[in-house]
């Protein structure tokens, strides 16, 4: 199932994420932050935190990691689990 | 049209075959610049629409892995050495968008001179230059580009510019040749500067897509393992160590005044290449022979004299002949730097089986040419082996026992043909006859190969036969 959405959003892959913050810091509305917790490797995976983002994909440019940020802007397709 | 979605970009493998289990994540340190500039690249060619048309070059360093990343044609290439295999690529294929991807180690250190040929030359491929200030790889030793007062392995002190030099500016070095197309710097190091590193990667590449020529963007890239930063700390550390001495920008752009054009692949035929080398000569013939002991079968053969008795063409003459008795051959100069005088050595093996290495340490044949020569290998002969040596030269004897001997007057038999210069070709006759290796035809058929002055090869033919005659009638 999918949906298209109103709001933009980022969605973090926990285990593709290495924790290195760049995400945070690039963030213009401050919507991503480290969470407390550990993924398998033993890093604090970035997370979004549920409201703010605009689509813009500073994160996206900012991220090492091919695969661990996707930004949904508004209008995309996103894939309900 | 601006896309909806911002996500791993198929420039880029699905799954990376790096090793087991992750096939997902690079092999890039938290934070890497590599990582950034990869997504920046694998984003253009997706976009581009030429992941189908586009070899990478992978260079030594970090981002040795790129080919694992890639969805492209990939070839990772000798340490420095990515402009030049990069320059082959794209004149064989010179539809091909050729990417050379290079770090500051190994563009500006041991490529420097790969780098600064291929730019002025203005080859048609795009070379993406991560700049981060140290060999990250090997563990943070200093490089080309290290900058003032910074702390390496190997700069513990700090790189002091009256003793390492000032960094090179790389970029700026290559704007005063005139081949370059475009060349300019970026930062990865903000939102502003990675949007406009992004902008550059796709100009370079769009000049290479036209034909404009040589392109290249310096991208200054953090390296916070080997620069003992926090991944929190590297653009701040960027700012402060690195903009002062790397200034951003265009430093070269004259696409505007460049005409787009594409090489046209120019081959040879074989026919051709022969003609131009001189090497036309009638389908070889293969003439019987007739090995007269067992023993003499697929020989390693050790030639040595001085330089310009002809040591190495003599190796030459058995080695083409034996190529066109459909033998397998080997043939293997060892000499030293002066022209004519110095010692001159040369390797030759015979056989009718694959050849396991062309060096020979202890040879089934020796010809020595000179005393030095058989002094100094009489000891290496294999027991039961040959023993030739140039007897109207060499004023001392062989005394081993365990050996067939056989004295050739090879210089004194060449004069009295008119060139005492001809020794070599006598001795080669003389030992085709010892043995029955090869018929002399079929000697004289390739002659013209191992001989670079032709007009020389009938007298030679009369050498050999010379050469063949005093062993036939001993």
């Amino acid at each position: 199932m999918s949906r298209i959405l109103e709001k933009p959003r980022t969605v973090v892959s926990p285990e593709h994420c290495k924790g290195c913050g760049l995400c945070v810091m690039a963030c213009p509305k401050d919507c991503l932050m480290q969470l407390a917790t550990f993924n398998s490797k033993g890093y604090h995976p970035s997370s979004y935190k549920g409201e703010g983002c605009t689509g813009c994909g500073m994160c996206f440019y900012s991220c090492p990691e091919p695969a661990a940020i996707t930004v949904y802007k508004k209008g995309a397709e996103y894939p309900d689990d | 049209m601006a896309k909806l979605i911002l996500q791993k970009p198929k420039g880029f493998y699905d799954s990376f075959y790096r090793k087991p289990g992750d096939k997902e994540n690079t092999h890039y340190c938290p934070g890497c610049g590599h990582g950034i500039i990869h997504k920046l690249i694998a984003e253009a060619i997706e976009d581009f629409g030429i992941g189908d048309r586009t070899i990478m070059v992978s260079p030594v360093g970090c981002s040795v892995f790129v080919y694992y990343y890639f969805n492209t044609g990939n070839i990772q290439v000798a340490h420095g050495r990515a402009p030049a295999v990069a320059t082959g690529i794209k004149r064989a294929n010179p539809n091909s968008i050729v990417i050379s991807y290079q770090g500051d180690g190994d563009l500006a250190a041991i490529g420097g001179n790969n780098i600064l040929q291929a730019a002025n030359r203005g080859e048609h491929i795009t070379v993406f230059f991560v700049n981060n200030a140290i060999y990250g790889m090997t563990g943070g030793q200093l490089a080309p580009t290290t900058l003032p007062g910074m702390k390496t392995s190997t700069t513990p002190y700090g790189r002091d510019i009256q003793n390492e030099g000032p960094p090179m500016k790389v970029v700026e070095l290559l704007s005063s040749l005139d081949g370059p197309t475009y060349l300019e710097r970026t930062a990865v190091m903000s939102n502003a500067s990675i949007a406009k590193t992004r902008k550059a990667i796709r100009k370079a590449l769009q000049c290479q897509i036209d034909g404009l020529g040589f392109s290249m963007v310096e991208m200054l890239s953090a390296c916070n393992s080997g620069w003992k930063v926090d991944p929190k700390e590297q653009y701040k550390w960027m700012e402060e160590m690195m903009l002062p001495t790397f200034p951003l920008g265009v430093v070269k752009d004259v696409r505007e005044e460049r005409e787009g054009w594409f090489r046209e692949t120019r081959t040879m035929t074989d026919e051709a290449i022969k003609q131009e080398l001189d090497l036309t000569m009638p389908e070889p013939t293969i003439f019987p022979s007739e090995l007269k002991k067992g023993s003499y079968h697929n020989p390693s053969i050790k030639l040595a004299g001085f330089g310009g008795q002809g040591i190495l063409s003599a190796g030459a003459m058995l080695a083409n002949a034996g190529m066109e008795q459909a033998l397998e051959t080997s043939w293997i100069p060892s000499y030293g730097p002066e022209m004519r005088g110095g010692t001159a050595y040369c390797f030759v093996n015979l056989s009718n089986k694959p050849i396991g290495s062309p060096t020979v340490t202890n040879p089934d044949v020796l010809m020595a040419f000179n005393r030095p020569s058989l002094e100094k290998f009489e000891a290496e002969v294999k027991p039961g082996g040959l023993l030739m040596y140039d007897s109207t030269i060499i004023d001392i004897e062989p005394t081993r026992k365990d050996i067939e001997v056989l004295p050739v007057p090879a210089t004194q038999i060449a004069e009295d043909l008119g060139n005492t210069r001809m020794a070599n070709t006598v001795m080669v006759g003389a030992y085709i006859a010892q043995t029955g290796i090869m018929a002399p035809a079929a000697i004289d058929q390739t002659l013209p190969l191992a001989l670079k002055r032709k007009t020389m090869v009938d007298a030679n033919k009369k050498a050999l036969a010379a050469g063949v005659d005093y062993v036939m009638s001993r």
